[in-house]
């Protein structure tokens, strides 16, 4: 028998398929379908016997054991099934098949602020919310004033939280959840929450809890919180394992996954949210003569081409991009909006981004699009393309930076005396 | 080293006292949460926990007691009604106020765990503040209307105890059902109404003949308002719907917690 802190053995949940349509949603839906089949339906409210046909595995065969002291990443796409994994663990829902055996206390943040109640102050909030995390009564006092410190909310303790702006609200949450001291700790994306520096503080303390030995599972898209955190990887694929090992190596098949999926970005492609109004039909690289490329260029022009179909005679659209390098870490947002333009669409067309010098060192990258209205997504593709730079010539020199240490390719230039320096960036012949 | 093992259950559930024990703070927070929480934002704050059933006796007390002349044995019916709506008040606001809360709550079922019957626990737990204040309250008409409360004032405790087991029987199956089924929260509120009149809040129970008795203590607060009013104001006592509600209270509270167990392991999925 394994002899971890956290063993999962044979792990399933399912759901019926279509459950929300079956199920009675209304009690008179319930009593019709009693009148209809009084049998079948006390059969099914007895138990969710669900037929093989009609399920859906959210999670399938799931067994993996977490030695004390371990910090383990859960990777996957979304609906590969981590955020099923985690409610299991957390015990907010039940598994259908298999078991979980936990060896300590065991804390879970799924979100940042549980509990929060919007009317009451920090002070109160923060007995609310750490009784609801687990912590008990002395404890809360006793970690009080750390708490607050750590919050840099001294000042609105006795305001309600409601009058609080979100970056306050982020802070005093994490803070109680930090102060936790489990065994076990399982986390879901919280990090992807507040201001950079804070986040830097949040891991940092995460960091922290994890050299004091304690067990932690963390859920995250971020490829480079999972590599700073984690020295083991699992990398979940519709619900079931499909590696698990040293991080460096998964989060690598992770994202050669990823790369694979793109081809796919326009049809069935389960990251789109798409409320089929205005629809992306195809996404273009381009160089600065307008023919397609497949491989852009450091420091060339690059023009990304969208084609799109209009069917409900939406006249004008915002478009929102990100740009994510290997890590999943976003590189650059790009925005009509910042330029006070809105784009003018017919029923089909394209419209065109381009940047004059492309600032990327060589890797691989993602790119997001949304496409919105009103500031609603109509369409969003997480990977409408995923794409290799190649290296180039961005500095004129014929020589690049250490690509090791570059997220981004930033134009400079170095002098000795400061009437020069000052007078290359007026004159703009930097 | 404590080992805890998560799997599958099937069928009817057993209550984790154990683990209701360990969360014990948890309750007590939730409570105070509700508490605060309640009349905050609100001009009068507490003040309507007095209000809301002074404004009820007022009502009642013109359109039955003067207009309609029902009976109040004897007593003045300010009186002899606000001691059936102290009970029915804190019953019927807990029951509509838990029957939503597992909904009102969805957004801490799906993301942590701790026993869910604390949820509607602590509707009917914060409720008890608000009944104390309305016994404060009616010190105070006693004493306006120069009644001394009776003897049988010493069973009042165990009365009190009596309704919470009938407000949670109530309060954790609507609570479950409504989880499920959305209709409940249209119809709690007319269940309420309903059953206000078929208890006797604004009558005494000698206004149906003996022999229907036990039918109406099949709602519990029949029996429960009636021996409020023996309790406080020294009406006869009424045995035959004190047991009979007795007994529906004791078999809906434990139905209420086994369903509510029963059907909890659903709630985080289609909440």
């Amino acid at each position: 028998m394994n002899q971890g802190i956290l063993v999962v053995n044979g792990l399933g949940k399912s759901y019926r398929l279509g459950l929300r349509e079956q199920q009675a949603n209304t009690f008179r839906d319930l009593l019709a379908s009693w009148a209809r089949a009084p049998l079948q339906r006390l059969r099914r409210l007895g138990e969710h016997d669900i037929a093989a046909e009609d399920a859906f595995w959210a999670l399938k065969d799931v067994s993996f054991s977490v030695q004390p002291g371990e910090v383990v990443g859960i990777i996957g796409r979304n609906g590969a099934g981590k955020s099923t994994l985690l409610k299991i663990l957390s015990r907010i829902t039940e598994p259908t098949e298999g078991e979980v055996r936990l060896r300590g206390r065991v804390s879970s943040l799924l979100e940042v602020g549980t509990g929060f109640h919007p009317e009451l102050t920090g002070r109160e909030n923060i007995f609310l919310n750490g009784s609801i995390l687990g912590m008990s009564r002395v404890e809360i006092r006793s970690k009080f004033d750390q708490i607050v410190a750590f919050s840099e909310i001294e000042k609105f303790l006795d305001t309600p939280v409601k009058r609080y702006s979100s970056g306050m609200y982020v802070r005093l949450a994490f803070a109680v959840a930090a102060h936790l001291e489990p065994e076990i700790l399982i986390v879901d994306e919280v990090l992807a929450v507040g201001d950079i520096e804070f986040q830097k503080k949040c891991l940092g303390k995460m960091g922290e809890v994890a050299r004091e030995g304690r067990t932690v599972i963390i859920v995250s898209h971020n490829m480079s919180a999972i590599q700073a955190l984690c020295e083991r990887a699992i990398l979940l694929r519709t619900g079931r394992v499909v590696e698990d090992g040293r991080t460096p190596e998964v989060v690598r098949s992770y994202l050669k996954f990823l790369e694979k999926g793109a081809s796919s970005a326009f049809v069935d492609n389960p990251e789109r949210k798409s409320s089929g109004s205005v629809m992306l039909t195809g996404a273009n690289m381009l160089d600065d003569q307008g023919f397609p490329i497949s491989h852009p260029v450091s420091g060339q022009p690059l023009i990304f081409q969208f084609d799109y179909l209009n069917k409900n005679g939406t006249k004008q659209i915002d478009v929102v991009m990100t740009l994510f390098n290997h890590l999943g870490t976003a590189v650059s947002n790009f925005s009509t909006r910042v330029h006070g333009v809105r784009l003018s669409i017919d029923d089909s067309g394209s419209f065109y981004c381009a940047i004059p010098k492309l600032p990327l060192p060589m890797g691989d990258y993602r790119l997001a699009v949304a496409l919105q209205v009103n500031g609603q997504n109509i369409d969003l593709i997480p990977n409408v393309l995923v794409f290799s730079v190649t290296v180039g010539d961005f500095f004129s020199t014929g020589l690049m930076p250490d690509i090791q240490y570059s997220t981004a390719l930033i134009e400079h230039k170095w002098e000795t005396t400061k009437e020069h320096i000052v007078a290359s960036v007026t004159d703009g012949s930097l | 080293m404590s080992e805890m093992i998560i799997r599958p259950r099937k069928g009817w559930i057993n209550i984790d006292w154990a683990e209701l024990y360990r969360y014990r703070e948890l309750l007590f927070f939730l409570t105070w949460r509700d508490i605060l929480v309640r009349y905050k934002q609100t001009v009068l704050g507490v003040a309507w926990s007095v209000l809301q059933p002074v404004f009820m006796m007022v009502i009642f007390t013109v359109i039955f007691g003067r207009l309609a002349k029902i009976d109040s044995e004897g007593l003045p019916y300010a009186v002899y009604v606000y001691a059936g709506l102290l009970p029915w008040t804190f019953f019927s606001n807990a029951v509509s106020l838990s029957g939503l809360s597992l909904v009102n709550q969805q957004a801490l079922l799906t993301k942590i765990y701790f026993p869910r019957l604390f949820v509607p626990t602590s509707i009917v737990g914060a409720g008890l503040v608000d009944l104390a204040i309305s016994f404060l309250v009616y010190g105070v008409i006693l004493a306006v209307y120069g009644i001394v409360p009776s003897a049988g004032i010493m069973w009042l405790p165990l009365l009190v105890v009596l309704t919470v087991l009938a407000t949670l029987g109530f309060g954790y199956t609507l609570a479950a059902l409504t989880v499920s089924y959305r209709d409940f929260r249209f119809l709690v509120p007319f269940m309420m109404q309903a059953m206000m009149y078929i208890s006797p809040v604004v009558y005494p129970v000698t206004l149906v003949p003996e022999r229907y008795h036990w039918l109406l203590a099949l709602n519990p607060m029949t029996g429960i308002i009636g021996a409020f009013r023996s309790a406080v104001l020294g009406t006869p006592w009424n045995p035959t719907t004190l047991i009979v509600s007795t007994l529906v209270t004791l078999v809906l509270f434990v139905f209420g917690l086994f369903f509510f167990r029963r059907t909890e392991r659903r709630f985080a999925d289609i909440a």
